[in-house]
């Protein structure tokens, strides 16, 4: 298979393509060492779990066991690529400290039990819960890397089950804001863009996003533009000098928190320069005339003050996405955790709509997603929506609900939003929620502000049910651990960035006693004996396939409508796209081809918020402001950062990923190859910075600010003066407490994260802390541990490598 | 005093009253992030509105920064980093119980208050937006056209968030 170091070269080699032709084929795969292509017995078809990407890839399977991957040469996503995550991630399930019994806490420690003992707990806790404190005492936290399957049922379990508002996902840290930005814009949820835009862009957009890192196999496709005949231009807004910032036409590096004036200043370019489609927009959009009152002020040399960004550069940004005949811009975290998220994520999709910008070949928005299958946890209602993107504010839709659930319509919350996790806490802080069940996502870690989350899981009143594949930080806080079965080791589907459907197939049998989620939930419904209004059980279906045509019938006439799917469709399909129905049987590769049909007050998801405050705005408000159902062109205000530097805290920290880890490592930090290319956290800072605090590359630093502390090496990088950078993939399962730091400083970049989050989509915000960097201890001649090919790259130093045999 | 200039009065105590209270409830409510981040931001509109009112109010003979404040000169509420007022039970109690369930209600009824002197202020924006065009007054109606929407905004921050917290803090009590 391929021979190159994919650690050292994560893209591999180009396969240049000019605009309009199709992506040339390139198969990646990995073979563990002593297997040869002829040792594998099967291969079994699935997709990445360890990006938003949703490359499809096939699981080599010899003795019952994973043997190695290759992509897929026919699927429209990847073409047979890989991305170094994939090549070498399918070895973390086989690692030897998977959980494979429950554990209990008994006497302040876990212990291992049976299953029976472990469900019966948890069912005799929520049975009290109901009956002396109501349904919403109990909460659920979920992620974005289980199975549609999973989601919906998890979702029904709650939302009708129980008849808690308190159900969301991990999704809320990385792609709230993605489906907040599509709401306020377009009505509804729902991707507009299609990864294949990239082959017919003659401009391209990137708005905090590291694409290279987070979306490695793309990030491909757009190497091979770039290196073929009519290469697009890139537009690059990040603080660092990512390798998209390398590759930029124009670098934008703004100062943290202030995406919207930057963005209100490219806006109030293009409407200056009268590079508006002003046919497009009196056809389907409003709000023009507020829009273009709002940035009126905002001229370049306003925003350059704010953002500390050069007005040329400004100007000559606006320039090329004003000239661009086919402009596909991609969002991420850079925007979606940064402070004023929604509004600076709602500014690019003003971009597209004032240009025409949207539903033809390279004329697209990805507001992209950081998990591989945070699309279904939105589209299914567990992420604190409800379920086929249904407006919990519209009677016709808990009715229309209540219908596919056949439930009265009052027993499904909808007096409010469905909860979000980070007042899910806080309830659990105060002592209304008392059980939380958390599923495959590690707060301990994850969430910011961790000594106040540890001390939350930690509580006394609160009883927390685990369900992961390890020991994980938060697993080791809870009262209840369910052992999981994981990527291969179970059937289901999933959603990808671009609304594409793979069906991932069961590869080898989980360990011990781990059980598949679906199962775990299954499970849990029939012991709590849940029932419809006519006393049948309210969750019919009995495994994956069951699930998936049950969600079928609740996505019908939606948005996310896959009425036209099933598995024996999906089993050799190389890739559709939702929705996907009778009329529409191959899939659906634009939205909004032909006006925006969700944007009625009749269909939409939401009736908008206001974008500075988050206030809901009501059905009345809605209908006045666009009657026919158009796009809405939303303005917004700059507002400064809640939190800024000071004499004490002079700089601005960011934390973020790197190509070689996901989320906590839980997985990656169990793949030798992966964990080698980055062991340990690390802080970036710019040279500038660092000389002028005496310090170099590799120094020993303590990152504090008014939360908490971090030991790193430094890295002296590309970053932008008066940033540091830290990774967030570091926790404490490998250290010796195994769930936080021994007193003092820690290695979790959430010790020193703000509790702060955009009121309009609720994702808190990683990028807008003020922190200070002091000397702790000199190098002596040992560099940083932070990967050198990606945007940790050092100004000077050794290189990242270790993956070829 | 006139009917303009009595207007001009109450909304100016009115916005630096609003002011004081989003100020205060921000800090007794530190552990309600949103509600502390977001009632210091609109706390910050409120004063702009104040200035904006002190410098129309010397076009119309009242000097409402040093004569019309109790604690003048000058406007104690201007630094959002302190909270002002004074000390209250509420307070008091505020930092005793501080992320426990009590709090809940002592939430619920900090924005209630906030609701109150906001619709308050939207109610006398709406009065001198009428008397500004009783008068033919281009220059007053510009203020109360710029200053009326985000007391809006604030109105239905403050109802958002009851209506959000309320199910959850009065259905635990």
């Amino acid at each position: 298979m391929v021979d190159e170091d994919r650690i050292a070269a994560p893209w591999g080699a180009r396969t240049p393509y000019a605009p309009g032709e199709p992506w040339p084929v390139r198969v990646d795969g990995q073979l563990q060492d002593g297997i040869g292509p002829d040792d594998v017995e099967r291969w079994v078809p699935t997709a990445s779990l360890l990006h938003s990407n949703g490359d499809a890839m096939d699981i080599a399977v010899r003795d019952g066991r994973m043997v190695g991957v290759r992509g897929r040469a026919g699927d429209r996503v990847n073409h047979g690529r890989l991305g170094p995550k994939d090549l070498f991630g399918w070895q973390a399930g086989a690692s030897p400290d998977r959980l494979t019994r429950p554990l209990i806490r008994e006497g302040g420690r876990l212990v291992e039990c049976d299953g029976e003992t472990a469900m019966g707990r948890v069912v005799a806790r929520s049975k009290e819960l109901l009956d002396q404190r109501g349904p919403g005492s109990i909460g659920f936290y979920t992620t974005g890397q289980l199975f549609l399957e999973e989601y919906y049922t998890l979702a029904v379990i709650a939302h009708a089950g129980i008849g808690t508002n308190h159900l969301d996902g991990n999704t809320r840290l990385c792609t709230a804001t993605a489906a907040e930005s599509l709401k306020q814009t377009f009505g509804s949820d729902g991707q507009p863009g299609s990864y294949t835009d990239i082959d017919h862009a003659d401009t391209i957009a990137l708005f905090g996003h590291n694409m290279a890192e987070t979306q490695a196999v793309s990030w491909m496709r757009i190497l091979d533009r770039l290196a073929g005949a009519s290469p697009p231009r890139l537009v690059c807004v990040d603080p660092r000098a990512t390798p998209v910032a390398q590759r930029a036409t124009v670098h934008l590096a703004p100062r943290g928190g202030t995406n919207v004036a930057l963005l209100n200043a490219l806006l109030h370019e293009i409407i200056r320069t009268d590079r508006v489609d002003h046919a497009y927009v009196r056809e389907h959009a409003v709000g023009y005339e507020e829009l273009t009152k709002c940035v009126a002020p905002c001229t370049p040399a306003w925003a350059a003050e704010i953002c500390d960004v050069p007005a040329r550069a400004i100007a000559e940004a606006a320039e090329i996405l004003g000239a661009s005949q086919r402009l596909l811009s991609t969002v991420l975290q850079g925007v979606y955790q940064s402070h004023q998220a929604t509004a600076a994520a709602v500014q690019i999709n003003n971009l597209h709509l004032l240009r025409g910008m949207l539903g033809r070949p390279g004329a697209g928005v990805l507001q992209m997603n950081g998990q591989p299958t945070a699309q279904n946890t939105r589209e299914c209602g567990a992420n604190g929506d409800l379920p086929g993107f249904r407006n919990w504010q519209n009677e016709a839709h808990i009715a229309d609900l209540a219908r596919v659930w056949n439930v009265e319509p009052l027993s499904i919350p909808h007096y409010g939003p469905p909860t979000h996790a980070l007042q899910m806490f806080r309830y659990a802080e105060q002592g209304s929620i008392g059980m939380l069940w958390i599923s495959g996502t590690n707060p301990a870690v994850s969430l910011p502000e961790l000594a106040r989350i540890r001390a939350i899981l930690s509580g006394e009143g609160l009883f927390t049910v685990v369900q992961d594949l390890f020991l994980t930080e938060t697993a080791q806080l809870a009262d209840v651990v369910l052992p999981a079965a994981t990527w291969g080791e179970k059937t289901g589907t999933f959603t990808n960035a671009d609304r594409t459907v793979h069906l991932s197939g069961k590869a080898v049998e989980p360990p011990g006693q781990a059980r598949p989620d679906l199962e775990i939930f299954l499970d849990y419904a029939r012991r709590m004996d849940f029932r419809d209004k006519d006393g049948a059980p309210l969750v019919s279906w009995h495994d994956a396939e069951s699930a998936f045509e049950a969600w079928k019938r609740c996505s019908a006439g939606r948005p996310c409508d896959y009425t036209g799917l099933s598995y024996a469709k999906l089993r050799g399909a190389d890739g559709i796209q939702w929705p996907c129905t009778e009329q529409a049987p191959g899939g659906t590769e634009r939205l909004y081809a032909e006006g925006f049909t969700w944007a009625h007050s009749e269909a939409a998801e939401s009736y908008g918020k206001d974008l500075v405050t988050g206030a809901a705005f009501e059905e009345a408000d809605y209908r006045v402001r666009n009657p026919d159902g158009k796009a809405m062109l939303r303005a917004a205000e700059y507002v400064p950062p809640h939190e800024e530097p000071t004499p004490q805290f002079p700089l601005r920290l960011t934390t973020g990923r790197t190509l070689y880890h996901f989320h906590t490592r839980t997985k990656t930090g169990r793949v030798p190859q992966l964990n080698a290319a980055a062991p340990e956290v690390w802080v970036e800072l710019s040279a500038a910075d660092a000389a002028r605090d005496g310090l170099g590359e590799g120094d020993l630093v303590e990152v504090a600010t008014p939360r908490g502390r971090v030991h790193a090496r430094l890295r002296i990088s590309g970053i932008r003066e008066g940033v540091a950078f830290l990774p967030f993939h570091y926790g404490y399962w490998d250290t010796p407490l195994g769930h936080r730091p021994p007193d003092g400083a820690g290695r979790a970049a959430n010790e020193t994260t703000i509790t702060d989050w955009d009121p309009v989509s609720k994702q808190p915000l990683y990028k807008t802390s003020a922190a200070r960097v002091t000397l702790i201890a000199r190098s002596e001649g040992q560099p940083s541990p932070a990967p050198t090919a990606t945007a940790s790259a050092p100004v000077r130093a050794h290189r990242t490598h270790g993956g070829q045999r | 005093m006139n009917g303009v200039t009595l207007t001009l009065r109450t909304l100016y105590h009115g916005e630096s009253a609003l002011a004081r209270e989003l100020v205060a409830a921000a800090d007794r409510h530190r552990a309600e992030h949103e509600v502390h981040h977001v009632a210091t931001d609109l706390a910050g509109w409120s004063r702009e509105h104040v200035g904006l009112l002190a410098r129309t109010g010397l076009d119309y003979g009242l000097d409402l920064a040093t004569d019309a404040q109790p604690s003048a000169p000058g406007l104690p509420f201007a630094d959002p980093q302190r909270a002002t007022g004074d000390r209250t039970v509420r307070d008091v109690a505020a930092e005793v119980i501080g992320p426990h369930p009590e709090s809940g209600p002592l939430l619920l009824l900090d924005l209630r208050a906030l609701y109150l002197t906001a619709s308050g202020n939207f109610l006398s924006w709406e009065m001198l937006a009428q008397v500004a065009q009783a008068r033919k007054d281009g220059r007053l109606l510009g203020l109360a056209t710029a200053c009326h929407p985000r007391t809006l905004r604030q109105l239905r921050w403050v109802n958002t968030q009851l209506k959000t917290l309320s199910p959850q803090i009065l259905s635990s009590l």
